[in-house]
C-alpha cells in the first residue's frame, strides 16, 4: 500500500520538476536580452527580405569586421504584425527597421524604445533635413535615424509601346484617364495591372493610390490633418480620392491586365506584376520607385529608351510637382553597447554610401554622394527629393497609427476592391482609429 | 542556456535535429529518473538524491551565472524532497503531503489559467493602455462594427459546421472500414492530416485553391480540375460568404482523422454478443448502426464532438494563413490577435471574453459528461 502511495507521489513531483526546468530556462533567456550583457552581436529585424536583405547585409560586413559586432538579420514579411506582439511578450530584437513611422510611434508612446543615443542624435541633424528627422520624433524625442528611401506614386510603362500607340506621357490626371482609354481602345484589352496580394499586409499597393490622389486634389495641408485625424476617412474629400482612383481601379475594362477581373487585384501579389510589365502584358502599373528593381529581376532594362521607364503621378493641373515617398526608420530596444554602435553606423553617411553603392536604393542623406545611385531611375528619384519645387510627404499610411496605418486602412482597400460600398468601407477604416489611452 | 542555443542556431539544420532530439531526450530521461528514485527508501538512493540537490543548483550556477537562482532551485529541490520523505501512513504528515503535492499544480493553474482569465476579464472592461476604465465601451464596439459581428457569426459558422460533418465523416469512414481487409492502411490515410500543422495544411490548401487567370497556366488543383471540365478558374477564397466554407474545409480534413480514430476504437468496443443478439432479432445493418453502435458509442462521441467544437472555437492559424481574415472571413481569435497587436489591449480582452463564454457551456456539458459516466461506473 505504501508502495503504491509513494508511486503516486511520482506525477506532481514532475510537474514541478519541469515547472523549476521551465522557469530557470526563461530566466536565462530574458536575461540576455536585457540591457546589461553586452555579447557583441546585434539582432535587427526588418520587412526587408531575399535579394535586398543580401545587399543589407553586404553593406555593413566591413564595419562588422572593424569593430568585432557581429549583426544577425532577419526579415519577415510580417513585421508589422509580430513586432508588436514581439515587444509586448518581452523578446523584442535590439533593432527594428520600422517601414513606417506611425508603427514606431505606437511602440516608442508606450516605452518599449529607447530613445536616440547621443550619436545617432548628432548624425541625425548633421545629415538629415527637418522633415525627414520629424519621423523619428515622437512627443519632441529622437527615436531614430531614417535609413533608405523611396519616392512612391511612379507611373510605369513601356515607352516603345507608347510610341507604337501615339500617346505621350500624360501632364494632368484627366491625361491620364484619356491615355488609358485610347490604349484600352487600340488594344482591346485592360491597360492597368495592379496587385493587393502581400500575405498579412494585402492591401498596401491600394492605399498608395489613395495617398497620391489625396495629396494631389486636396493639397497638403489637408494631407497633413488626414494623418492627424483632422480630417476623417469618412470625409467627401477622401471619399473623392477613392471615387478618383476608382474610376481606374473599379473598372474592368481598364484593370486587371493578364490576371483576370477587378477582384483579381487582391488575389495577385504586388511582385507578380513586374513579369507582366515586363513582357508587355500589362501597359500601365502604379508601383513606388523600389519596384525598378523587380522589373530587373523579371529581366527588362530600367531606363528612358529601355523595357520600361516611369513617370510621376501626374497632379490635378499642369505643372503641379507633388510627390509621396516612404523610408524606414531604425529604432532600438536595447541600449548596450553593440547596438549603439551600430545604430550611430546605420544613421552616417558611411553607411548610407555603402548601401546605395551596392545598387537599388536610395537613402535622403544628405552625405550621400549622388553619383553612387546606380541606375537613371534612382537618379531621377534623388533629383525629385532634392528639387526644392517638390512638395514631399511621408507615405499617410505609414505615418498613421498601426492599427489603422497598418490595419484596417489596408483591410479596407481589400474590401473596396472586392465591392463593398465606398462610405461603409470609409466607415470601417475610420472606426480603427485607436480608442481613448 | 542562450549560449548552448546560439551555438545550435549556426549548425546547419540536419545536425540541429539529432541534437534537440537527444537533449530533450536526455532531460526527460533526468527528470524520469528522478522522480522514480525521489521516493523510494535506502542509503543508495539518500546518496543519490543528495547528489541531485547539490548538483542541479551547481549546473543552474554554470549555465545561467545567477546564485540566486541556484539558491531558490536548491530550496525547492530540498523542499519538495524533504516532504517526500516525510512519510506518515495517516494523519497530519499526510495532509502535509497531500497539500505539498497538489500546491505546485494548484499553483499552476493559478499561474496560468485563473489569473489571466481574471487578467482578461478586467482588461475587456479597461482601455486601450489598461488604465482608464471604460465599462462596456469595449464591447459596444465590438458589436457595432459590421465587421467585428461578421468575425462573430463567421465563428458561429465555424462551430455548427465543423465538429458535425467531420464527425459524421469520420464515424461513417470507421463503419466503413471496420473489420475490412486493409483497415489499418485506410485508416493511415485519413489519419495522416492529424499530423500537419495547420499552418501547414493552410499552406497546401492555399495551394489547391491558387486562382490563376482562364487562359494562364493553372497552378491550382481545383482549378485546374473546373477548367479540364471546360469552366472558368473561380476565386475560391475571394468570394464571399463561400469562402468561410472552403477554408472550414481544410479544418474537416484535419480533424476527420481523430473522429476516425477515437470512434473506431469505440466501434470495437461494443460487445459483440449485444450485435449478435440484435442480429438474431432479425435487424438490418442500419438498425444496428442506430440502435446498438450508436448508443453504444455515445460517450466517445461526446468527447469527439466536444474536443472538435473547442479546436474550431479557437481557430485561427487556417485563417490566419490562408486569407489572414480578408475578404470576410475573420474569425474571432483571429481578430483578437489583430487588435492585441494595434497595441488595442481593450478590445482584443473584449474579444477574448466573447470567446471565453462561447467555449464555457462547451466545456461545462463535456465535464457533466464525463461526471455522469463515473457515477454509473
Amino acid at each position: 500500500m505504501s508502495f503504491i502511495r509513494t508511486r503516486r507521489t511520482a506525477l506532481p513531483l514532475a510537474v514541478l520538476a519541469v515547472a523549476g526546468v521551465a522557469l530557470t530556462a526563461c530566466s536565462g533567456g530574458s536575461g540576455s536580452s536585457g540591457g546589461g550583457d553586452d555579447d557583441k552581436t546585434v539582432t535587427i529585424y526588418g520587412t526587408i527580405a531575399d535579394t535586398e536583405a543580401e545587399l543589407l547585409e553586404q553593406s555593413w560586413a566591413d564595419f562588422e569586421k572593424e569593430s568585432g559586432i557581429t549583426i544577425k538579420y532577419e526579415s519577415s514579411k510580417e513585421f508589422e504584425s509580430q513586432i508588436g506582439i514581439r515587444a509586448q511578450g518581452g523578446n523584442p530584437p535590439d533593432l527594428a527597421i520600422f517601414p513606417q513611422p506611425g508603427l514606431l510611434a505606437d511602440l516608442a508612446k508606450r516605452d518599449y524604445l529607447k530613445p536616440a543615443p547621443e550619436g545617432v542624435t548628432a548624425n541625425v541633424e548633421k545629415y538629415w533635413s527637418k522633415d525627414w528627422a520629424r519621423y523619428g520624433t515622437v512627443n519632441d524625442t529622437l527615436y531614430g535615424a531614417p535609413l533608405m528611401a523611396s519616392v512612391k506614386g511612379l507611373i510605369w510603362y513601356q515607352p516603345s509601346k507608347f510610341a507604337e500607340w501615339g500617346v505621350e506621357v500624360p501632364k494632368t490626371w484627366d491625361e491620364l484617364l484619356a491615355v488609358t482609354k485610347t490604349i484600352q481602345e487600340k488594344t482591346g484589352a485592360a491597360p492597368w495591372c495592379a496587385g493587393f496580394g502581400s500575405g498579412d499586409a494585402s492591401g498596401w499597393p491600394g492605399t498608395d493610390w489613395i495617398e497620391d490622389l489625396v495629396l494631389r486634389q486636396q493639397g497638403p495641408d489637408v494631407y497633413d490633418d488626414w494623418v492627424a485625424n483632422k480630417v476623417k476617412f469618412t470625409d467627401p474629400k477622401i471619399k473623392e480620392a477613392f471615387d478618383s482612383a476608382g474610376e481606374i481601379l473599379k473598372n474592368p475594362e481598364y484593370v486587371n491586365a493578364s490576371f483576370g477581373d477587378v477582384t483579381s487585384i487582391n488575389s495577385t501579389e504586388f511582385g507578380d506584376v513586374a513579369p507582366a510589365l515586363a513582357s508587355g502584358a500589362c501597359a500601365l502599373h502604379h508601383q513606388a520607385s523600389f519596384f525598378s528593381g523587380f522589373l530587373e529581376d523579371a529581366g527588362a532594362t530600367v531606363a528612358p529608351d529601355g523595357d520600361v521607364w516611369a513617370f510621376v503621378t501626374p497632379g490635378i493641373e499642369e505643372g503641379e510637382t507633388a510627390v509621396t515617398g516612404g523610408g524606414e526608420i531604425v529604432g532600438a530596444f536595447s541600449d548596450d553597447e553593440s547596438t549603439v554602435k551600430v545604430q550611430e553606423y546605420l544613421s552616417s553617411a558611411e553607411w548610407a554610401n555603402s548601401r546605395v553603392k551596392l545598387g537599388g536604393v536610395i537613402s535622403a542623406n544628405n552625405g550621400l554622394d549622388p553619383a553612387n545611385a546606380s541606375t537613371p531611375i534612382l537618379s531621377q528619384a534623388i533629383e525629385i527629393l532634392q528639387d526644392e519645387k517638390t512638395t514631399f510627404r511621408f507615405d499617410a499610411s505609414d505615418l498613421m497609427p498601426g492599427a489603422v496605418g497598418a490595419g484596417t486602412f489596408w483591410k479596407g482597400l481589400v474590401n473596396w476592391i472586392n465591392g463593398d460600398e465606398t462610405d461603409q468601407v470609409l466607415k470601417d477604416i475610420e472606426a480603427g482609429w485607436p480608442s481613448a489611452e | 542556456m542562450s549560449g548552448f542555443l546560439n551555438w545550435l542556431g549556426g549548425l546547419p539544420p540536419l545536425a540541429q535535429i539529432p541534437i534537440v532530439v537527444i537533449a530533450f531526450a536526455a532531460v526527460v530521461a533526468l527528470l524520469l529518473f528522478f522522480v522514480d528514485i525521489a521516493p523510494r527508501k535506502g542509503t543508495l538512493y539518500t546518496v543519490i538524491r543528495l547528489a541531485f540537490c547539490v548538483l542541479v543548483p551547481v549546473i543552474v550556477v554554470l549555465f545561467f551565472g545567477s546564485f540566486l537562482w541556484a539558491a531558490a532551485v536548491a530550496a525547492v529541490l530540498g523542499g519538495v524532497l524533504f516532504l517526500l520523505d516525510y512519510r506518515s501512513k495517516k494523519g497530519v504528515g499526510y495532509l502535509v503531503q497531500l497539500v505539498g503535492f497538489l500546491a505546485p499544480a494548484f499553483l499552476l493553474l493559478l499561474i496560468g489559467l485563473i489569473l489571466p482569465t481574471i487578467n482578461t476579464t478586467i482588461a475587456a472592461f479597461m482601455s486601450a493602455s489598461g488604465k482608464n476604465f471604460v465599462g462596456l465601451n469595449n464591447f459596444i464596439w465590438l458589436f457595432t462594427q459590421p465587421s467585428a459581428i461578421r468575425t462573430v457569426v463567421n465563428t458561429i459558422i465555424w462551430v455548427l459546421l465543423v465538429p458535425a460533418l467531420s464527425t459524421a465523416f469520420g464515424l461513417a469512414y470507421a463503419v466503413f472500414i471496420d473489420k475490412s481487409r486493409g483497415e489499418k492502411y485506410f485508416k493511415i490515410l485519413v489519419f495522416m492530416p492529424m499530423a500537419i500543422s495547420f499552418v501547414g495544411a493552410s499552406i497546401i490548401w492555399r495551394f489547391i485553391y491558387a486562382y490563376r487567370e482562364a487562359d494562364a497556366t493553372q497552378i491550382g488543383l481545383l482549378n485546374q480540375i473546373v477548367v479540364w471540365f471546360g469552366g472558368t478558374p473561380v476565386q475560391w477564397l475571394q468570394n464571399e460568404p463561400w469562402n468561410t466554407l472552403f477554408l472550414i474545409v481544410v479544418l474537416i480534413w484535419v480533424q476527420t482523422g481523430f473522429a476516425m480514430v477515437v470512434l473506431s476504437a469505440a466501434i470495437k468496443g461494443v460487445p459483440t454478443e449485444q450485435i449478435e443478439a440484435a442480429e438474431l432479432d432479425g435487424t438490418n445493418g442500419w438498425q444496428r448502426f442506430t440502435n446498438v453502435i450508436v448508443p453504444g458509442i455515445r460517450s466517445s462521441l461526446v468527447v469527439v464532438v466536444t474536443t472538435i467544437s473547442i479546436a474550431s472555437l479557437k481557430v485561427f492559424d487556417i485563417v490566419r494563413t490562408m486569407t489572414a481574415g480578408n475578404n470576410g472571413t475573420s474569425v474571432i481569435a483571429n481578430e483578437m490577435y489583430t487588435q492585441f497587436k494595434n497595441f488595442e489591449n481593450g478590445r482584443s480582452a473584449a474579444f477574448a471574453v466573447i470567446l471565453f463564454i462561447l467555449v464555457l457551456p462547451i466545456v461545462i456539458y463535456n465535464a457533466r459528461q464525463i461526471k455522469k459516466q463515473r457515477e454509473i461506473r
